[in-house]
């Protein structure tokens, strides 16, 4: 039976190479249900910008029925619908490894049901209460009786750890997210809905969870650097891509237009 | 299960028949207009002066739907020509498949005793449950548009649920979908069908108990039980095996085995309601394009093959029917129809375009250049489609595009071979 290594390629964007002590080791975890759509594309972008600046990295899936490893360098978890969250967040309950991972300095990066997931407690849509992961100081709830489901552009004006730069993202998500004393936000809504008082996404040590979705990353190259300065725990130069600078500027000007 | 049908003068009462008369000046304002092609906004118009009117246009027909997130306008003209065979058909052949186009459909022809529609999924429980089908057709459910269509595993639970009350409805089903195939199960007898798919992120996991999906060559199963049931129908090649376990070899003009899989589909479709796959295949051979799709048209020096590709799953299969070494012109637009979140590109595997000349075109050329990029994809970007076939060597090229830049570009390139 070969469905094991089947799976797993399927949801690696590269074949995985021969790591060596100095690959970066990108998770991506229960990518089957915590990948609604492209999230994916987050481990790739933050392959790519090592291996161009000239590191070893590989992603690796961690597939449903499978120990978390406490060794990878960085961990990625997308989106969900409300089964497929709770079912990832028993998953991840169980097994211990990704808990171990953060107090050992890991990184997570954490999309809409992700975000959700890592934090104290969320209800689903069906009224239920769930125990999440405790690794973000944060409570979801689908919000009063009659809120409309954020399903839009997102913009947020960057938090100090981006060094103010801007973020720009899609949105898709019900639930309404609130922060206590141990995160802060990502960032303050300028367009969207966000955690939904006006702050976005919640970081706490080298945990950030976000409702930006799908490949985030792929359009906030300073969140992306960000995850990669933790990393390798140095400054890194800007990679010259001008068609994101265009994709940047375009989603800015077509939020501006909406708010006009 | 043969159509019994009076002209509908006979038998629709008056409001109807007036509904119908407004929506079709609506339809010829929208052509003349320019606004549309008239398909929508005049089935729009009947439903608000009729709220009833599906139901009593749709009564007394044999109505095959045909749904699933990719290949319901082929299947669905394949399956019209197939029952042609038969009587006059009432088909909504343009791709207008919201309820109104439905509607539009089944006005043009009030006295078609057989009607083959294509349903927009999320619209299929409701359409249903106004024309009592006497096939429901379900291809395959992927992921496509999440911003209005909603996650795809809470669609199958609504067409299961949908699906349970269906008592009348032969449902065919392609059993290699396992989301298609959970749907299905709530049927008394599906027709199952196997096909060729080569999209399976949505089959990782399992709809029923959510654990992993195991897939040991065709067969798949979960451990709650749910397994890949044996198919009365099999595409093999370019042939189908048939119940009776005889093999019928398909003749068509559209490349590629998502179309030999649509053909199957549509095969067993028309059996239910006594065409039999001789007569079908034969009738099958005469499409050569869906709407402009597959057409190659000429531009100056350019020979212009043109597809549609608006997701993952589409785009899998469309990677596989690109012309060895044609430069590939790829347009994509981010309209209400075309889903306004584009987080769907990161799902394509534009990696197997390396090697070859790519323009990024489309309103969102830039997210499709960022994906490129990120895909180690030498290519250039030019908004204007037309303008990126100029672009490139005289020769064959290969233009995809999602829903709305296809649609425009349709307009603006010769309508001839």
């Amino acid at each position: 039976m070969t469905t094991d290594s089947d799976r797993r390629t399927q949801f690696a964007a590269e074949p995985a190479k021969k790591s060596s002590m100095s690959t970066a080791r990108i998770g991506l975890i229960l990518p089957e249900v915590l990948g609604t759509y492209g999230d994916s594309g987050n481990a790739h972008v933050l392959c790519k910008r090592l291996q161009w600046r000239g590191h070893d990295a590989e992603v690796v899936p961690v597939l449903l029925g499978e120990p978390v490893p406490n060794s990878l360098d960085i961990y990625l978890l997308g989106g969900g619908e409300d089964g497929a969250q709770a079912l990832a967040t028993e998953h991840l309950r169980k097994r211990i490894g990704l808990g171990k991972a953060v107090e050992n300095g890991a990184i997570v990066l954490a999309i809409c049901a992700g975000l959700q997931v890592l934090g104290t407690r969320f209800r689903g849509s069906d009224g239920v209460d769930h125990e999440g992961l405790g690794l973000l100081d944060v409570v979801t709830e689908p919000g009063e009786p009659g809120t409309p489901r954020a399903v839009s552009e997102l913009v947020a004006e960057g938090g100090a750890i981006l060094g103010g730069e801007a973020l720009t993202g899609f949105e898709n998500h019900q639930g309404r997210t609130k922060l206590g004393e141990g995160s802060i936000p990502l960032g303050r809504v300028v367009s969207g809905t966000g955690n939904g008082d006006g702050t976005e996404g919640a970081v706490t040590g080298h945990v950030v969870g976000t409702y930006l979705h799908g490949p985030a990353l792929a359009r906030n190259p300073a969140l992306a650097d960000l995850l990669l300065t933790w990393l390798l725990g140095h400054e890194l130069e800007p990679l010259d891509m001008p068609e994101v600078e265009q994709l940047r500027a375009e989603r800015f000007a077509a939020a501006k237009r909406r708010r006009a | 299960m043969t159509g019994k049908v009076q002209p509908m003068t006979a038998r629709s009462p008056l409001r109807t028949r007036a509904s119908v008369a407004a929506g079709r000046v609506t339809a010829w304002l929208s052509r003349k207009s320019g606004l549309g092609s008239g398909g929508m906004i005049g089935g729009r118009v009947t439903l608000k002066l009729d709220p009833q009117a599906l139901r009593r246009l749709g009564r007394e027909r044999t109505v095959l739907l045909v749904t699933g997130t990719n290949g319901k306008t082929t299947t669905s003209l394949m399956l019209a020509r197939s029952v042609e065979a038969l009587a006059e058909v009432a088909h909504n052949s343009e791709g207008a498949n919201m309820p109104d186009g439905v509607l539009s459909a089944l006005a043009r022809r009030p006295s078609a005793p057989y009607a083959v529609l294509e349903v927009d999924e999320t619209y299929v429980p409701w359409v249903a449950e106004q024309v009592d089908p006497a096939v429901l057709v379900l291809l395959n459910l992927s992921r496509d548009q999440l911003d209005r269509v909603g996650e795809v595993r809470s669609l199958e639970r609504d067409l299961r649920a949908a699906i349970a009350k269906m008592e009348n409805t032969h449902v065919v089903a392609n059993c290699d979908d396992v989301l298609v195939t959970s749907a299905a199960s709530a049927a008394a007898n599906p027709v199952w069908v196997g096909t060729v798919r080569r999209w399976t992120d949505d089959s990782t996991s399992c709809p029923r108990c959510g654990g992993p999906i195991v897939q040991e060559g065709r067969q798949w199963r979960s451990d709650c039980g749910l397994v890949r049931p044996e198919p009365a129908w099999q595409l093999e090649g370019n042939e189908v095996r048939t119940p009776d376990g005889s093999s019928v070899a398909l003749d068509l003009r559209l490349p590629g085995d998502a179309n030999r899989s649509n053909a199957a589909m549509a095969l067993a479709a028309a059996n239910c309601v006594g065409v039999s796959p001789d007569t079908a295949t034969g009738r099958l051979t005469s499409i050569t394009d869906i709407g402009g799709r597959y057409r190659t048209v000429r531009r100056g020096e350019h020979a212009v093959r043109l597809m549609l590709a608006k997701n993952p799953a589409g785009w899998a299969e469309t990677l596989h029917v690109l012309e060895k070494d044609a430069p590939v012109v790829v347009a994509v637009n981010a309209h209400e129809a075309d889903g306004r979140d584009m987080s769907w590109l990161w799902d394509v595997r534009f990696e197997e375009l390396r090697g070859r000349k790519v323009i990024a075109a489309g309103e969102r050329c830039a997210d499709l250049a960022v994906r490129l990029r990120y895909a180690e994809v030498d290519y250039t970007m030019q908004a204007d489609p037309v303008a990126a076939i100029d672009a490139v060597r005289p020769g064959g090229v290969d233009l995809v595009a999602n829903y709305t830049a296809f649609r425009d570009l349709l307009g603006r390139l010769p309508n001839d071979n």
